[in-house]
């Protein structure tokens, strides 16, 4: 606005810094918005083009269209060994940045052992740790082969997966199925028990729901999610409404391909675990934000994955490289007889669901998460609200009623994380430190600074180099 | 005695607020001192001076949080951090009832959305380093800035004030306390009432004064346009001096145009002088301590102090003639003469010198060159010329004149306009020199400023007035209420409260200064 139109036009103050100028001019009527500003983080610059004068900011806002743009489809499933790319004869995957045996943690070795003895590699736990020490076992990120795997993430060559198609780009991710709440794998419990219901997992579960899926044809998840986003859920800590959705959709042919006593099983499985729908809301989201990978001057997230000892994240035009940091402790509501001091590090790949927009980032959508995660519902609404300040754009599908129904924040840019200090939210799961024992609590987490001002350090290198 | 530290990382909470919560913890039982700063060099420093840099405050990055105390036993100590998280988590407490949708916007993209998009103006007061940022992308959104924070980069100035000038929008600042847009105060300033006068100015108090001291006149203001200390300087080159002086010629409210500043360097005198010439509405120019042969050369009125600026563009404003205001001013100051001999009569031999106490920069500097031209030379720790300066700014030896709002004061506190403290215990201090004949004090109210500077003073002056009586002596407080009636803390109110207390209150700093500089003229009488 020219000065001449300010000149008698009605103030309407934006105020950074001391409240009491905020103060003096509400005192006289005039509209004000006080921020409530934090210093950049560490090596800020602005940052408007690549070296090659790629304008960043239009680059980020095509990429958030193709993001969009993506459809995910549920198209079938198979075996790990079968069909994710890349998946070796003694392959472990795991969630997170890469690691070794040695600096693994607690619960991410639990669930190694268990996957080794599932695999029948090791006769039993003591000997799977051996070998996993000794170097007989192949570690891989699931995000290095299209995968994703909450908590501990692990995927073993026997074990099914989903195969979820981004029908407008042709590309396609992988999950497990989900195995419940309570002592499983993906928490670092193992024994008996844990095994074998991996192995029902693989012998009913599996061929029912590939009997199923025939039957109904590609299952849309964006239209799924879009919907369960209108019924409560931000499909990572709240998949109720998602998997009944779901459950609605197989129900059906479940019945019609499977015997009356598989299908009233798997039909009761489903229905219990309200988490279901997370291990195919993660590839699906995870299968939108893969379009963005590679762009040249894109400074968007695309992955933010932590593997229970590290905090990684990756960027759009540098595919290849994780950016990590130590794995924080998450802040939360603990179960029964658990606290602080029994939490494992931020662990799973999980937050990829905030990195495309859902998950902490749509608890706008899902008030009554604050009963797993702590906190009022107020919070689930001003997290939402914060992470538009570091969002490149908004989800065209994805929508909070709450807030006139308004797209959820998409697209993660370094350079907002960097300039406004405000760091990505993350609501999640909290596994026991030690392996064996399971879940201990949920709650908030942000993720850590230094990723994000190591990415910039990258980007500004590519940039003015 | 120990001294304890914790440092917070990625805390961050603005100036004022730790300022206020290091003053909490002053005030617990067994703290000897305490300080709440971001770990910049500068704070650093800052803590290393006060004892109180540990190796753990050593070893903070500028994005962490030191909170130091220094206590009679470790105890005492822990309890001061802890009392310290309480203060600042309080602080940061949303109000009561307040919904999640009412969650505070942490960006001015945010902030502005929240506005309708509707925003025009951002004030920005957050420390320097950041404060440029912060303007370069209020300036990208084609915003006017008021830049509050002082220790900009040159450069950064530069850069903003050209870019500015690209868009058509204003940068008032870096440094500038003042401005007053549509009769709004911004930042420290006053309550001005509508009228024909246009001001730019590159001194916050300096735009404060001449525009208190139009309404006296019955004449208000369209805009003040402050513009910062260094706007005039030769690297900046005046452009927003530039800038606000066309806006306000081309401003059909605007009839009569008044500027303020130290005298420029002489390329930038010429270039201000010319777009003066420029324009046919009236201009009074003040170049304080500058000559006014230059400024008459180029058609525009030249002033000599902020008293005389004022009323000769309130009489031009009112189709009087300039030439009656100066006269009815010397008249003036003809009547302080015979009061000032009566007042004479109180001091004791041995009672000879000036000790003025400012809170406003352009008041001192002000005060200098009267009593300069009146023959008193008087040190400053912001001295008029390099050879007055003071040895001790913290040591009155002589006439002085001490700016209680330069760095050396004010690095670690607030300003003296907000905390009265130091100017206080000064006050007192000064009383308890035989030599001190006149205390003069600049009393600065409306927005910005405390809540009662008055009375906080009166505290002071009726303590020194008991401190010289004891010893047998009467000091002369000599003070001027820069304000407004319509300022919160109202003018009339304010200039009582000194005046009960037997404070000569003056309308103006200059006329203020010229009774001290009668009084203080022992050769006549």
């Amino acid at each position: 606005m020219p000065v001449q139109e300010l000149f008698g036009q009605p103030l309407k103050a934006v105020n950074v810094g001391l409240e009491s100028f905020a103060v003096s001019l509400e005192d006289q009527g005039i509209a004000v918005a006080h921020v409530d500003w934090r210093p950049p983080l560490e090596g800020y610059v602005e940052l408007t083009h690549t070296r090659s004068g790629v304008d960043i900011e239009s680059v980020n806002i095509g990429a958030i269209e193709r993001i969009c743009k993506g459809r995910p489809l549920l198209v079938g499933m198979g075996i790990a060994r079968d069909v994710i790319p890349g998946m070796g004869e003694r392959m472990i995957l795991h969630a997170g940045p890469p690691i070794g045996w040695d600096r693994m943690c607690g619960p991410m070795r639990g669930a190694v052992m268990g996957a080794a003895v599932y695999e029948g590699w090791a006769a039993n736990y003591t000997e799977a740790a051996e070998m996993a020490a000794a170097g007989a076992f192949e570690f891989d990120p699931c995000h290095h082969h299209h995968a994703v795997g909450p908590m501990a993430g692990i995927i073993s060559p026997s074990m099914p997966v989903f195969m979820v198609r981004n029908e407008t780009f042709g590309n396609v991710t992988y999950a497990t199925q989900n195995e419940g709440l309570g002592k499983v794998l993906r928490y670092g419990a193992y024994g008996d028990a844990v095994l074998a219901h991996l192995k029902w997992m693989e012998q009913d579960l599996y061929p029912a729901l590939v009997r199923a899926l025939k039957l109904t044809g590609p299952i849309d998840l964006r239209s799924l999610i879009a919907q369960a986003l209108h019924m409560g859920d931000e499909v990572h800590n709240r998949n109720r409404a998602a998997t009944s959705l779901l459950f609605r959709q197989l129900a059906p042919a479940i019945l019609q391909t499977s015997s009356n006593e598989i299908a009233l099983k798997v039909l009761k499985f489903i229905d219990s675990n309200d988490h279901f729908f997370l291990n195919l809301s993660m590839p699906a989201v995870k299968s939108m934000l893969e379009v963005a990978e590679g762009t040249e001057g894109c400074t968007l997230l695309t992955v933010m994955a932590r593997n229970g000892t590290d905090f990684g994240i990756r960027v759009a035009s540098m595919p290849d490289r994780w950016f990590i940091a130590p794995a924080p402790i998450v802040q939360g509501l603990w179960l029964p007889g658990f606290s602080e001091k029994d939490a494992n590090p931020d662990i799973g790949d999980s937050a990829i669901t905030e990195t495309g927009g859902v998950g902490g980032f749509a608890m706008a959508a899902a008030p009554a998460i604050v009963k797993f995660v702590g906190g009022d519902s107020s919070l689930a609404l001003s997290v939402t609200q914060e992470m538009y300040q570091i969002t490149a754009g908004e989800h065209e599908f994805f929508t909070a009623p709450v807030l006139n129904f308004r797209g959820t924040p998409l697209g993660i840019d370094v350079r907002k994380v960097m300039a406004t200090g405000i760091l990505p939210f993350i609501n999640t799961g909290i596994a026991h430190k030690e392996p064996g024992v399971g879940m201990v609590g949920a709650g908030l987490v942000r993720a850590p600074k230094k990723c994000f001002e190591d990415a910039f350090k990258a980007l500004r290198e590519l940039a003015y180099q | 005695m120990i001294t304890k530290t914790a440092i917070k990382s990625g805390e961050y909470y603005d100036s004022v607020t730790l300022l206020q919560v290091a003053q909490g913890l002053l005030e617990l039982t067994g703290v000897k001192d305490a300080a709440v700063v971001m770990g910049t060099p500068a704070n650093k420093g800052l803590l290393e001076t006060g004892n109180l840099l540990t190796p753990e405050a050593e070893a903070a990055s500028p994005d962490d949080l030191i909170i130091a105390v220094r206590a009679v036993d470790a105890t005492a100590a822990a309890a001061a951090l802890t009392e310290a998280e309480a203060l600042m988590k309080a602080s940061r407490q949303a109000p009561a009832g307040s919904s999640g949708m009412a969650a505070p916007p942490k960006t001015v993209a945010a902030a502005v959305e929240r506005l309708g998009g509707a925003a025009n103006i951002v004030l920005i007061s957050v420390a320097g380093r950041y404060a440029a940022g912060v303007a370069r992308e209020a300036l990208q959104r084609g915003l006017h800035v008021f830049l509050f924070s002082d220790n900009v980069a040159v450069e950064d100035e530069i850069a903003l004030k050209t870019l500015a000038r690209e868009k058509g929008l204003l940068v008032m600042g870096p440094d500038a306390g003042t401005a007053i847009i549509n009769n709004v105060a911004l930042g420290f300033a006053n309550v001005v009432p509508h009228g024909p006068v246009g001001v730019v100015a590159a001194s916050g108090t300096g735009l404060q004064a001449v525009t208190c001291y139009m309404p006296r006149e019955e004449v208000g203001i369209t805009q003040a346009i402050g513009v910062g200390g260094r706007d005039l300087k030769s690297e900046v080159g005046g452009i927003m001096m530039l800038e606000g002086l066309r806006a306000l010629q081309a401003d059909p409210a605007t009839h009569v145009i008044l500027l303020v500043s130290k005298p420029p360097s002489p390329d930038v005198a010429e270039k201000v002088l010319a777009q003066v010439r420029l324009s046919t509405k009236p201009t009074v120019v003040l170049f304080l301590g500058g000559d006014p042969a230059v400024i008459a050369q180029s058609g525009a009125i030249p002033a000599a102090d902020m008293e005389e600026a004022a009323a000769v563009a309130a009489a031009v404003a009112l189709g009087k003639n300039p030439a009656d205001a100066r006269i009815n001013l010397r008249q003036r100051e003809m009547s302080y003469k015979k009061r000032a001999a009566e007042l004479r009569k109180r001091l004791a031999p041995g009672q000879r010198y000036f000790r003025g106490l400012f809170s406003g920069g352009t008041f001192c500097y002000e005060t200098q060159l009267i009593l300069r031209d009146m023959g008193i030379v008087v040190q400053s720790n912001a001295p008029v010329a390099k050879q007055l300066r003071m040895v001790d700014s913290n040591k009155s030896v002589g006439h002085v004149a001490v700016d209680l709002g330069e760095d050396e004061f004010t690095v670690g506190r607030l300003h003296p306009m907000i905390d009265p403290t130091l100017r206080n215990r000064r006050i007192v201090q000064e009383a308890k020199d035989p030599e001190t004949a006149v205390i003069f004090l600049d009393v600065v109210i409306g927005y910005g400023s405390h809540e009662d500077p008055a009375g906080e003073a009166v505290k002071a002056i009726k303590e020194a007035q008991a401190v010289a009586r004891g010893d047998g002596r009467e000091v002369v407080f000599v003070a001027s209420v820069c304000g407004t009636a319509d300022d919160p803390q109202d003018l009339s109110t304010q200039e009582a409260k000194l005046e009960a207390a037997g404070v000569m209150v003056l309308p103006t700093n200059a006329a203020a200064t010229r009774l001290a500089g009668h009084i203080l003229d022992f050769g006549k009488g």
